[in-house]
């Protein structure tokens, strides 16, 4: 069985993260670049079910600049057995509608028999990459698993939306994206990091991933028109609780009529 | 005039969702509001049609399918495919939920549009459908569009106020559909109880605790502020990790952003991954014993002291004065 797990190489949330006001894009040389946390629980998923079954083979798959190789490196530390790369200048920028029809391509001639994403990435809130490849694949998609599972030739987890939690399951192949209610990643052990050298990354452009990616292009593609920061908040000091600090609280909430409405 | 067309989500005894009124609101500055539901076969949709049209829904479109609460998405992938088909619309709008997502995101890539997603504004700018949106936790505002296609919207929920004007008999009209797309199939579903408070997205007052109430049962203080003051409660991942309340209350860039006018936070450190959450809230109360604690930075009243001193004690002056 081969596992292929979309990984994606995006600013460290840990510090400030800064948008080009020209063209709306991530300022790359702003901030360092860290695998998303989300990406390597999903990858952790994938090992986990390889750790019990080692016929499994894990595939890390990244679209992205150059750089992202380091994202690659990392997935094989932490124990997946190859990986693969996109990348070509031409997809700077690229939109939903283009990422999802590249990572498609690619998937498509990769082949596997589960896909594993993240649900939603840090650096772009969208959650839809994974539903939208299972649309390009003809694949079922359970999106938003806090549990996964494979019994025989099906695929299971839990799924919570806002309105309700339900169990669901799809025939292999499919794509699954997991939530944070997943276990922590695994940290890269030494033997990892060394292994790591050795593992084969394949790397592709756009070029390469023809004639899989003509059908799959969408005409539409979304633009950004304006980008403007807004200014950041400033706290008050502190007050150091001397006994009345919740007496103080009250009185500030009261007149701020932010509490005590019901009274007036 | 072009036609607006809404997914419309439904909750488990068939109503719109709380989604709807503003999804229809947005949808009425921009064309002629059509919703679009999917429902099983025989369903009675007379209430249905009327609760739409009290928000302003223009039309009703009707698909069914049995499929509807058996399979994830595709079953409303095939009946907005299907409403397209028919409509043309300039515009579709749906929710930014975990359920429209999906459909949005199978949509997009089966009818050729593009997507703008978590929009909190959206208008026309010369007949161009504009999206706004709030980025890294409010730090940036942008605007886009979609070029060369239809324009596939998600709207954060509660973020729009304007509410359409009320139609009085909306024309309902049924589609048939066929479910096409691999199925994901839904085994079983236990609805979300209602907590009897209001909803953690949309609320007035937050209060959120952290790690800081250090137990499940100690947490019940943040709840008995929230409920003083009629707030939803929210919590940083630290607490949801810890199990002190469900993921579902997580507040911050990997779970809700709230905007609400006031915010509590209780025992968090304000962590930029938490501020990513709730930075625009009009007026933020920090309570936390570590005087260098980030939370400080934007808190509009902050407190350096115990909070199970200054909360009990902020809870019977509350009482006191009521
Ligand atoms: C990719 C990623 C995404 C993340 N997403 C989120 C997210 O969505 N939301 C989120 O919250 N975090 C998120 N985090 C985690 C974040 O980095 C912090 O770990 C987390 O917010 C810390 O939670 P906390 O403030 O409750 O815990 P801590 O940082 O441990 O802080 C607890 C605080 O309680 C104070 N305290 C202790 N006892 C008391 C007392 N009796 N009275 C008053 N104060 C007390 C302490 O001084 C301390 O400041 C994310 C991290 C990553 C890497
Ligand atoms: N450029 C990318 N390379 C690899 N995987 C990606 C990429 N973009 C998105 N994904 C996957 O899709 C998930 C959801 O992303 P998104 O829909 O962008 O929020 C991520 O957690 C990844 O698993």
């Amino acid at each position: 069985m081969r596992i292929i797990v979309l990984i994606k190489h995006v600013p460290d949330t840990w510090e400030e993260r800064v948008l080009d006001p020209d063209t709306g894009r991530l300022d790359r040389s702003a901030s360092e670049r860290v695998v998303d946390e989300i990406t390597e629980r999903a990858l952790e998923a994938a090992l986990t079910l390889k750790d019990r079954d080692k016929s499994i083979e894990v595939v890390a798959l990244t679209m992205g600049p150059s750089e992202s190789t380091g994202a690659i490196k990392k997935a094989l530390s932490m124990g997946a057995d190859s990986g693969i790369h996109l990348v070509d200048d031409a997809l700077a920028g690229a939109d939903a509608m283009t990422t999802a029809a590249t990572l498609a391509a690619a998937l498509r001639d990769a082949g596997a028999d589960l896909i594993i994403a993240g649900n939603e990435s840090t650096d772009g809130r969208g959650g839809m990459i994974p539903a939208m490849i299972a649309e390009h694949l003809g694949l079922p998609a359970l999106t938003f698993v806090s549990e996964l599972a494979i019994e025989g030739d099906r695929v299971r987890g839990e799924r919570a939306t806002e309105t309700a939690t339900s169990v669901v399951s799809a025939p292999l192949p499919a794509i699954v994206s997991i939530t944070e209610g997943m276990p922590e990643p695994r940290f890269p052990s030494f033997k990892g990091i060394m292994g790591a050298k050795k593992k084969p990354v394949a790397s592709h452009s756009l070029a390469d991933l023809e004639p899989a990616l003509a059908g799959s292009r969408s005409s539409a593609s979304s633009v950004v028109l304006t980008c403007e920061q807004r200014p950041g908040r400033t706290g008050a000091d502190p007050i150091v609780d001397e006994g009345d600090a919740g007496t103080q609280l009250a009185t500030f909430l009261i007149e701020r009529r932010l509490a005590g409405q019901r009274l007036v | 005039m072009t036609t607006a067309l809404v997914h419309i989500e439904l909750t488990a005894d068939g109503a719109p969702a709380d989604s709807a009124a503003g999804l229809l609101g947005a949808a009425a500055a921009l064309g002629d509001p059509v919703a679009a539901v999917t429902v099983a076969p025989g369903t009675d949709t007379a209430d249905l049609a009327t609760a739409l049209g009290s928000l302003g829904a223009a039309r009703v479109l009707v698909a069914e399918t049995p499929e509807v609460d058996s399979v994830i998405a595709t079953p409303h992938v095939s009946a907005l495919a299907a409403a397209i088909e028919r409509e043309q619309p300039g515009v579709v709008l749906l929710a930014h939920s975990i359920e429209s997502r999906d459909v949005a995101g199978r949509l997009a890539v089966r009818v050729g549009g593009a997507l703008a997603w978590d929009a909190v504004d959206i208008a026309l700018d010369d007949d161009r459908v504009v999206a706004s949106h709030s980025v890294f936790g409010g730090a940036y505002s942008t605007t886009s569009a979609v070029e060369g296609g239809l324009p596939i919207v998600t709207v954060r929920q509660g973020a729009i106020d304007a509410r359409a004007a009320a139609v009085d008999a909306p024309a309902v009209e049924t589609l048939t559909v066929e479910v096409t797309g691999a199925a994901a199939t839904i085994e079983s579903s236990t609805p979300v109880r209602p907590s009897g408070r209001p909803e953690l997205r949309t609320a007035k007052v937050v209060v959120a605790g952290g790690r800081g109430l250090g137990s499940p049962e100690r947490f019940a203080l943040v709840e008995q502020l929230a409920d003083a003051l009629g707030g939803a409660v929210g919590a940083s991942r630290a607490a949801v990790d810890a199990g002190y309340i469900e993921h579902a209350a997580q507040v911050g860039q990997t779970g809700t952003t709230v905007a609400p006018d006031l915010y509590i936070a209780l025992g968090i450190s304000g962590a930029i991954q938490h501020k990513a959450g709730m930075q625009t809230a009009k007026t933020i109360v920090a309570i936390n014993t570590d005087a260098s604690a980030p939370i400080f930075e934007v808190a509009d009243f902050g407190i350096v002291g115990d909070v199970f001193q200054v909360v009990p004690q902020l809870l019977s002056a509350l009482e006191s004065r009521r």
